[in-house]
């Protein structure tokens, strides 16, 4: 199927994120075209995840400003900008370990969920309502994941690769127009990356949901992205589709670094 | 004028004492990461123990005898309140010195009932002058004291070898530990530690006010202090508690007959309220960069 | 198997969501309803009834608000007894100046208490950790000193304001009989309404604040919000408990029956409940209520005369041991040691 390649849903212009004398980013720029799958490269601490962090609204940059579908992220609150239609996952699994998955991805409803307390607390009539048109849709991504089996485990006794893959849920429960993804197959065996794999195109071509996704295995970036964006020392070097930035001296050389002085 | 000094420098000496307990409770938390809510009823149990001690020994010998009580306390809590819980949150080694807070306070009464008792050390209550301001006498030897003990806990925690491996342990336990710093007799140092703070805090107030129930509730009255300070720091508990001493004397003596008085018990609450609005770790505390 | 699980199937959501999915839950509900509404009124005596399942009632539902505060939603209060004294003296004001009927004075003693509960709840959008659990003691003291010193409400007297004789449309309650009921009528629809809450959207939204609120956050729970509406909640229920206690049990109003130990009261009853259980809120209740009383029938059972100032160390003693020991062997309470028993029953009498 032909990418929907309308325009330009998030705009990264010119934007610091300093804390103190630490620069986490310097002046990062780069566009996220609708539906496509961006992959965002670069040695450890180059500020991939900062990136991230700012579009969130977790970090405020110092300098420069983030539009998403036109709106300036950088005055809001992360939870309004996950009203945007952003949504994440992040490097070191955030789910709620106290919670069943179940619950884990009802609360990523959380967005589409509209019932006053006064109706929850009573629950049958509207609330159950709710709570029942809610229920389906998460069943139905329980279902496409494949996570039927461990729906009323809580979350903090699951093996480490079907917690990334829950939080892939959450995340995807909010039935958001971008996905950032931070490392989602982090320490995970072949055939796990394989179903997150398919996980995110399918997402990304059934649902048509945006992917920016920080990712390390270069396999996979090379396979499914469609462009690459390279940071290094929170400075954007490199930019363009994997075959392009594959053999770029700047890439290489912030990976291998430089051969030492003779 | 002259009255305003007086209640000003009135203040910042039970100021010093304040801070005094809110240092013990910043030492336990800097070397351990707890935050020792028991801290005030261990000062009522030291006092309490002092007091029955002086029955049937002098006065050294009292004090000596309390402090191996106090070391002893702080062994035995170590062992079997802190170890079970190393591994769990904060907030539940929080909660779990609440509960250590109740089994003190029983411990106490139990042993030495509850009817008040005074506790004469030899320092007497009559004020003397200096430059027309009248100043107890009472209140100078304890800001003293107490002075000296938070020079020495200083030096300690700053200079010495082993207060160096305190810091280091409170930092990140496992760091510590793998840096070969013993955790455990690091922890049961700092709560003995503590103990004594407790111990020269429980003589000051006790003195003051009389060995009973309400020495514990100063520990209350030191947490806005602790709060204010930081809780991870030692000059801030020091400077924050000349604020709140003074703070507290003038606010009761100057704007107190508008409102019916009484107000020393909320005051620094509120105080520490406005400050953490703008400073959420406290004046000099230290701020916890949390991570996604 | 006494204890069935398995062979339960659901064949829809909503049977699935139910408030007590397993049949055998949910008749055990029932019949402790059924037990409470007309059994114990035949068989207690009025001593029970007065002044052993009232306080028991009334300091759960007590304890149920401040569950939903610190138990799910994280924020450790340690001043929640000042709440219900709001609530206590609203409900005195209402009731015994302007003539509101009782019950709404007693709501309406919930809802001021819940306005409060919201101001001193603003912190919590800064503060975090400890700084915000000693913060919350702001409020024990200085709800205490208004209530004292403000004219308005203490009417003047420092001391105790008795309450006046309660009517429900002109019918007295004046016996523990109609007391009791008039609580269950209050309690156990709350109690409904907070396990709904609970298992809703909102209670998931606390809980995820509670894990991990930042990334809460980002997935988009508004934290003012939800917070704002736990202390707004928590403080509700502790005034409309508040009301309760002074109308139905002391039968007059004084600041010192919501001191700062009635607080740590509170907190070990949830400690020792079960944080983040609606049930184990009344198991801390009853246990903390029942405790001194056990103490007290256990010592004249072995022959020994306990003086009150005994029994009262013995109190302290207990309650601080029980809240160590609880967080060290079994941090989520009797609620979940509950949940244990059950599922062991599931497998009895095959033990493996």
């Amino acid at each position: 199927m032909p990418k929907n390649k309308n325009g330009v849903l998030l705009q990264v212009q010119d934007v610091h994120v300093d804390f103190g004398v630490l620069k986490a980013l310097n002046g990062v720029s780069l566009d996220i075209q609708a539906g496509e799958i961006l992959a965002i490269i670069g040695p450890n601490g180059a500020g991939k995840t900062s990136l991230v962090n700012a579009i969130n609204g977790f970090y405020r940059p110092t300098r420069g400003h983030i539009f998403f579908a036109g709106q300036d992220l950088t005055k809001l609150r992360p939870h309004q900008i996950a009203a945007l239609g952003i949504a994440r996952t992040f490097q070191n699994v955030a789910l709620f370990k106290g919670m069943t998955v179940l619950d884990n991805l009802m609360i990523g409803r959380n967005l589409k969920m509209n019932s006053h307390f006064l109706s929850q607390g009573i629950y049958w009539g509207l609330a159950q309502k709710e709570e029942i048109n809610h229920r389906e849709a998460v069943e139905r991504i329980i279902d496409w994941l494949e996570i039927e089996h461990i729906r009323k485990i809580p979350a903090g006794m699951l093996p480490y690769g079907l917690q990334k893959r829950v939080e892939l849920g959450r995340a995807l429960a909010a039935e958001p127009k971008l996905l950032l993804l931070d490392e989602p197959m982090a320490g995970m065996n072949l055939e796990e990356k394989e179903d997150i794999v398919r996980f995110i195109l399918d997402a990304n071509e059934e649902l048509g949901i945006t992917i920016a996704l920080i990712e390390h295995d270069m396999g996979v970036v090379m396979d499914i992205s469609d462009r690459v964006i390279v940071l290094d020392y929170g400075e954007k070097i490199a930019e363009g589709t994997p075959e392009e930035i594959r053999y770029q001296e700047r890439v290489i050389k912030a990976y291998l670094g430089s051969p030492a002085r003779k | 004028m002259i009255f305003f000094f007086e209640v000003f420098i009135g203040g910042l000496m039970v100021g010093i004492m304040y801070s005094l307990i809110a240092l013990g409770f910043v030492l336990i938390y800097k070397s351990s990461g707890i935050f020792n809510f028991a801290q005030g009823d261990m000062t009522l149990l030291a006092a309490l123990a002092l007091v029955g001690f002086l029955n049937i020994f002098p006065l050294w010998l009292a004090i000596l005898a309390t402090l191996l009580m106090m070391v002893g306390l702080a062994l035995i809590v170590e062992a079997i309140v802190l170890r079970p819980l190393i591994a769990r949150p904060p907030l539940v080694l929080f909660m779990a010195t609440i509960g250590l807070g109740f089994l003190l306070q029983g411990i106490g009464q139990g042993i030495w009932g509850t009817d008040p008792k005074g506790l004469h050390i030899g320092l007497s209550d009559i004020p003397f002058e200096i430059k027309g301001l009248l100043i107890s006498q009472f209140d100078l030897a304890g800001a003293a004291l107490s002075g000296s003990l938070v020079l020495i806990l200083v030096w300690f925690f700053q200079k010495s070898k082993t207060g160096r491996a305190l810091r280091a342990v409170s930092d990140d336990h496992e760091a510590a530990l793998s840096v070969g710093i013993p955790l455990r007799k690091a922890w049961a140092i700092t709560w003995a530690i503590a103990g004594i703070v407790a111990l020269v805090a429980g003589i000051m107030w006790g003195s003051r006010l009389g060995v009973q129930f309400s020495l514990s509730l100063i520990a209350l009255k030191a947490l806005p202090v602790l709060i204010l300070g930081g809780v991870d720091s030692i000059p801030g508990a020091i400077i924050a508690g000349l604020i709140v001493g003074a703070a507290e004397n003038l606010a009761e003596v100057f704007l107190g007959p508008y409102v019916g008085g009484g107000i020393q018990t909320f005051f620094p609450y509120l105080l520490a309220l406005f400050v953490l609005w703008f400073k959420p770790y406290g004046m000099y505390g230290r701020e916890i960069i949390e991570r996604v | 198997m006494i204890y069935r699980e398995c062979g339960v199937f659901k064949a829809s959501y909503q049977e699935d969501m139910a408030i007590f999915p397993i049949p055998l839950d949910k008749w055990g509900v029932i019949l402790i309803l059924v037990i409470a509404v007309f059994i114990v009124p035949l068989l207690a005596n009025e001593y029970w009834l007065g002044s052993i399942l009232i306080p028991f009632l009334v300091f759960s539902l007590a304890a149920l608000g401040l569950n939903f505060l610190t138990g799910y939603a994280g924020q450790l209060s340690l001043g929640h007894a000042a709440f219900m004294a709001v609530g206590a003296y609203s409900a005195l004001i209402l009731y015994g100046r302007y003539d509101v009927p009782l019950i709404f004075s007693l709501l309406g003693g919930g809802l001021i208490s819940a306005a409060v509960g919201g101001v001193f709840g603003i912190p919590s959008l800064r503060i975090k950790g400890f700084y915000l659990a000693v913060s919350t003691l702001a409020a024990q003291f200085v709800i205490e000193w208004i209530l004292t010193h403000w004219k308005w409400v203490s009417g003047g007297v420092f001391g105790t304001v008795d309450t006046p004789p309660m009517k429900i449309l002109g019918w007295p309650i004046d016996t523990p009989l109609k007391k009791y009921y008039l609580v269950l009528c209050i309690v156990i629809p709350l109690t409904i309404f907070g396990k709904n809450l609970v298992r809703g959207q909102l209670g998931r939204a606390w809980m995820a604040i509670r894990d991990m609120d930042i990334a809460a956050e980002i997935i988009g729970i508004s934290l003012f919000r939800n917070k704002l509406m736990a202390f707004l909640i928590s403080a509700f229920y502790a005034g409309v408990a508040g009301g309760l206690i002074t109308f139905a049990y002391y039968g007059a109003a004084n600041i010192e029956a919501f001191n700062i130990m009635v607080s740590f009261h509170l907190l070990g009853m949830v400690i020792i409940g079960g944080m983040g259980s609606v049930l184990g809120s009344f198991l801390g209740g009853g246990f903390i209520t029942l405790l001194p009383i056990f103490i007290n029938q256990f010592a004249r059972a072995l022959g020994i005369p306990l003086k009150t100032d005994l029994l009262a160390c013995l109190d302290l003693l207990i309650f601080g041991g029980l809240i160590i020991i609880f967080l060290i062997v079994e941090p989520y309470g009797l609620a979940r040691l509950w949940q244990t028993l059950k599922e062991k029953l599931r497998l009895w009498p095959f033990p493996y």
